[in-house]
C-alpha cells in the first residue's frame, strides 16, 4: 500500500510535471505511439475478481483485461502485447490524463462530469451495472431500507460513495459510511464485522462474495439496485482516431456474437461464409479497417484471440466463472438485453 | 564590516531582482499548468469548492452532510486531522517521557521492557502498525447489537466506544448511547478508525520521543547531578528541579521535529478509513476531477499546520533555552 500511495504521488507528480514543462500536447498520434512502442498500455483495477485480476504467474485475466487484449490484437496483431498497469480509484484518471496508459479499462462508471471535465472520453459501455449492498445473512435483513444506523463500508473515490449518501438521504434512513482508500481494506473490514453492509457495483459484490468471503453462503446481496453504473473504457481526449478504434473493437465483438461467430468457428466461417455481413467483419470482403487506420483483419484477430462478447462474458463473469452473474441487461438486444452494436460497414 | 549606503542599496536591488525573477518563473509555470490543462480538456480553478459535496463524512467535530459545499468538507477533514493529531501529540509526549525515563531506570525489568518497546515499534513501518491495530480492534470487539457495557452509559463494540454526551439541540440534556437499528445512536462516539489512528500514531511517535528524552537526560553533565545530590535533594527532586530543566534544552528542538512528523504521518489514516484531510481530498478529487487543486489544498493545509507547530515549538524553545548558551 505504501508503494501504491507512492505510485499515486508519482502519477500526480508526473501529471503536474508534464503540465508544468511540456509544450502543449497535440491531438492525434496515440496509434502511432502504440505501434512504435510495440505494446498497448492498459490501465486496469488492482484486482477485482472477474474484471481484472493477476494470477500467481502475474498473468492478467478478466472482462476488462479481455477488451484490452482484443484491442491489442486488432491494433498490434497480438493479444499478448499489452502491458497492464494496475490503478486504484484515485490514480486512474491521472494515469489516463498524463498518458501513462492508452486506455482505461477499469470498471469505471461513465458519468457526465467524468466525460466533461477530466480530459477523457468514454468510448461506450461494455458492462451495464448498478450499485447494490452485500450483508451478512445472520442480520436477517431483506431490504436496504432496514439498514437504520448501520455502518456501510465503501471504497473512496467511487461513484458508489456519492450514490450511498444520496440514496439514504432520499429514503430518510441514517447510515454511516466508513470510507477506505483501498479495495482490499474495504472488504476486509466488512468481513471482520466492522460494517453491517458493504456497497459497490453488483458485479463487484458478486466477486467479493464469491472470491473473498470466508464462507460465501453467509452473505447475501440485497434486492435494491440504487444506481445506474454503465462501465466502459475511456481514452484521453483529443485523439479521434484512437477513440474510434477503442469504440469499434467492442462493437465488433458484440456484432460477432449476434452473427454467431466464436473464437472456435471464426476461421471456418471466414473461409466458407460469403454473406457480406460476415465478410465485412472478418476481413474477407470489403475493407472496414481502413476507416479506422487499421488493416482489414482487425476484427477477425480480435474475435480469434478473445472470442465474441458472449464468450468473454461467460468466461469471466458468467456461468463459467466463480461470479455466475446472469446476462441481464448485458444480453443482445434481440435476447432481452440492451446490447446493440451499430452496423460494421 | 560597515557597508556604505550605496552598497546596501545595490544589495537590496540585487535581492529585489532575484525575488522578481523567482516570482516570474512561478507565474510562468502556473500559467503553463493552466494552459496545458485547458488544452487537454481538463477544467481548472477553485470554483468547485462552493458546489455541494454529494458525499457524507462519517465522523468529526463539524457536522457535515452531502448537501453542504466542498470547502466545508475540506474544513471538516482538517478538523478531523487535528482531532486525532493534537491528542496524539499529548499522549505521545507523556508516553515518550515515561518510556525514556524507563530506559534509564536502575531496575532491569522496566528498563528491558522499555528497550524492547522502543526497538520493536520504531523498526516497523507505521502503516503496518496502523493496519494491525485497526484489524485487531475490529475483530476483537463484539458487534453493535452485543455491545459490551463496561460501565453504565458506556458501550463498546465494533462500532466504537460510546460515552454519554451533553447535547443541546431543542433542549439541553444528557444524550445516552443506545443500541438502535443496526448500530448505536446518541452519545459521544470514538470509532475504531479513530482509536486505531490515535493509538498507532501515539505509540509510534512516543518511542522516538523516548529516545530524545533519554538522550537529553544523558546530556546533563554528571557534575550537575552530583552537586544536586550533595545539597541533599532526593532523587525525585534531582530529576524534577535539576535534570529535566537542563535536559529540556536538548529535548525541545528535536521534539518539535517529532510533532511535525506526527502531523504528517496522520495522513496514513486514510488506509483504515478515518475521514481525515487526505481522505476527504481523495474523495473530492475523484468526484470533481480537480486533482491539481485538491493536492494544492492538501499541501497548503499541511504546510500551514507544520509551520504553526514549528512556530509554537520555537517560541517555547526560546523560553527554555539558557540565555547566552549556544
Amino acid at each position: 500500500m505504501i508503494s501504491r500511495s507512492l505510485h499515486t504521488l508519482l502519477l500526480l507528480g508526473g501529471l503536474l510535471g508534464a503540465s508544468l514543462t511540456a509544450p502543449v500536447a497535440h491531438a492525434g498520434k496515440t496509434l502511432d505511439t502504440i505501434k512504435q512502442r510495440g505494446t498497448l498500455q492498459c490501465g486496469v483495477s488492482t484486482g477485482v475478481a472477474g474484471f481484472s485480476l493477476a494470477d500467481s504467474q502475474g498473468r492478467w485475466a478478466g472482462f476488462d483485461v479481455d477488451f484490452c487484449r482484443a484491442i491489442a490484437a486488432a491494433v498490434l496483431g497480438d493479444p499478448n502485447k499489452v502491458h497492464f498497469v494496475p490503478l486504484n480509484s484515485q490514480q486512474r484518471f491521472a494515469a489516463i490524463q498524463s498518458g501513462e496508459v492508452d486506455i482505461l479499462a477499469r470498471n469505471t462508471t461513465w458519468t457526465l462530469n467524468r466525460d466533461g471535465a477530466l480530459g477523457l472520453s468514454f468510448t461506450g459501455v461494455t458492462y451495464y451495472d448498478g450499485q447494490g449492498f452485500l450483508v451478512p445473512k445472520k442480520l436477517k435483513v431483506t431490504s436496504a431500507k432496514q439498514l437504520r444506523n448501520a455502518e456501510v463500508c465503501v471504497q473512496s473515490g467511487t461513484t458508489n460513495e456519492k450514490n450511498l449518501a444520496e440514496y439514504f438521504r432520499g429514503i430518510g434512513v441514517k447510515v454511516r459510511p466508513v470510507v477506505f482508500e483501498g479495495f482490499e481494506a474495504s472488504f476486509k473490514a466488512f468481513f471482520s464485522g466492522r460494517c453491517q453492509a458493504y456497497t459497490t457495483d453488483i458485479s463487484g459484490l458478486a466477486g467479493v462474495r464469491n472470491k473473498e468471503a470466508p464462507n460465501p453462503d453467509d452473505y447475501t446481496i440485497l434486492p435494491e439496485v440504487i444506481s445506474k453504473e454503465p462501465l466502459g473504457p475511456a481514452v484521453r481526449r483529443g485523439d479521434d482516431e484512437w477513440f474510434a478504434i477503442v469504440r469499434w473493437v467492442p462493437f465488433a465483438l458484440i456484432e460477432a456474437e449476434e452473427l454467431g461467430i466464436t473464437a472456435a468457428n471464426v476461421d471456418k466461417i471466414r473461409a466458407e461464409n460469403k454473406d457480406p455481413a460476415f465478410t465485412r467483419l472478418l476481413g474477407s470482403g470489403e475493407d472496414t479497417g481502413k476507416n479506422l487506420g487499421l488493416d482489414k483483419d482487425w476484427a477477425y484477430r480480435a474475435i480469434k484471440s478473445v472470442g465474441n462478447y458472449g464468450e468473454i462474458f461467460a468466461r469471466n463473469v458468467g456461468p463459467e466463472s466463480v461470479l455466475k452473474l446472469p446476462r441481464g441487461l448485458n444480453n443482445l438486444w434481440n435476447k432481452g438485453g440492451i446490447l446493440f452494436a451499430p452496423p460494421v460497414r | 564590516m560597515v557597508r556604505s549606503a550605496r552598497q546596501r542599496l545595490l544589495a537590496f536591488l540585487a535581492q529585489l531582482a532575484l525575488a522578481a525573477l523567482i516570482a516570474c518563473a512561478l507565474a510562468w509555470l502556473g500559467q503553463n499548468v493552466l494552459d496545458n490543462m485547458r488544452e487537454r480538456g481538463i477544467r481548472a480553478g477553485f470554483d468547485f469548492l462552493v458546489e455541494p459535496a454529494g458525499f457524507d463524512i462519517g465522523e468529526g467535530p463539524l457536522a457535515f452532510e452531502a448537501s453542504q459545499p466542498l470547502w466545508r468538507a475540506f474544513l471538516a477533514g482538517t478538523l478531523n486531522t487535528l482531532r486525532v493529531g493534537l491528542p496524539a501529540m499529548l499522549l505521545a509526549s507523556a508516553l515518550g517521557l515515561l518510556i525514556g525515563l524507563g530506559r534509564l531506570a536502575q531496575h532491569p525489568v522496566p528498563r528491558r521492557i522499555c528497550d524492547a518497546l522502543v526497538e520493536t515499534l520504531r523498526n516497523i513501518p507505521l502503516l503496518l502498525q496502523l493496519l494491525m491495530c485497526y484489524f485487531a480492534l475490529a475483530s476483537l470487539l463484539p458487534d453493535a447489537s452485543h455491545a459490551l457495557a463496561p460501565a453504565p452509559g458506556v458501550l463498546l463494540s465494533q462500532s466504537g466506544l460510546f460515552l454519554p454526551a451533553w447535547r443541546c439541540e431543542d433542549s439541553c440534556g444528557w444524550s445516552w448511547p443506545r443500541v438502535d437499528g443496526f448500530g448505536i445512536d446518541g452519545g459521544w462516539a470514538l470509532t475504531p478508525e479513530y482509536m486505531a489512528v490515535l493509538i498507532a500514531l501515539s505509540l509510534y511517535t512516543a518511542v522516538f520521543i523516548a529516545e530524545i528524552v533519554r538522550g537529553g537526560i544523558q546530556s546533563v553533565s554528571r557534575g550537575q547531578i552530583d552537586a544536586a545530590r550533595s545539597i541533599g535533594l532526593r532523587p525525585a527532586q534531582v530529576l524534577r528541579h535539576v535534570v529535566l530543566p537542563l535536559a529540556l534544552r536538548a529535548i525541545v528542538p528535536p521534539l518539535g521535529n517529532q510533532y511535525l512528523n506526527l502531523i504528517k504521518n496522520s495522513s496514513l489514516a486514510v488506509a483504515v478509513g478515518y475521514p481525515d484531510l487526505v481522505s476527504v481530498a481523495n474523495t473530492s478529487l475523484n468526484q470533481t476531477g480537480r486533482a491539481f487543486e485538491c493536492i494544492v489544498i492538501v499541501m497548503a493545509v499541511y504546510l500551514s499546520l507544520s509551520l504553526l507547530t514549528a512556530l509554537l515549538v520555537n517560541t517555547f524553545n526560546a523560553r527554555v533555552a539558557l540565555r547566552g548558551s549556544p
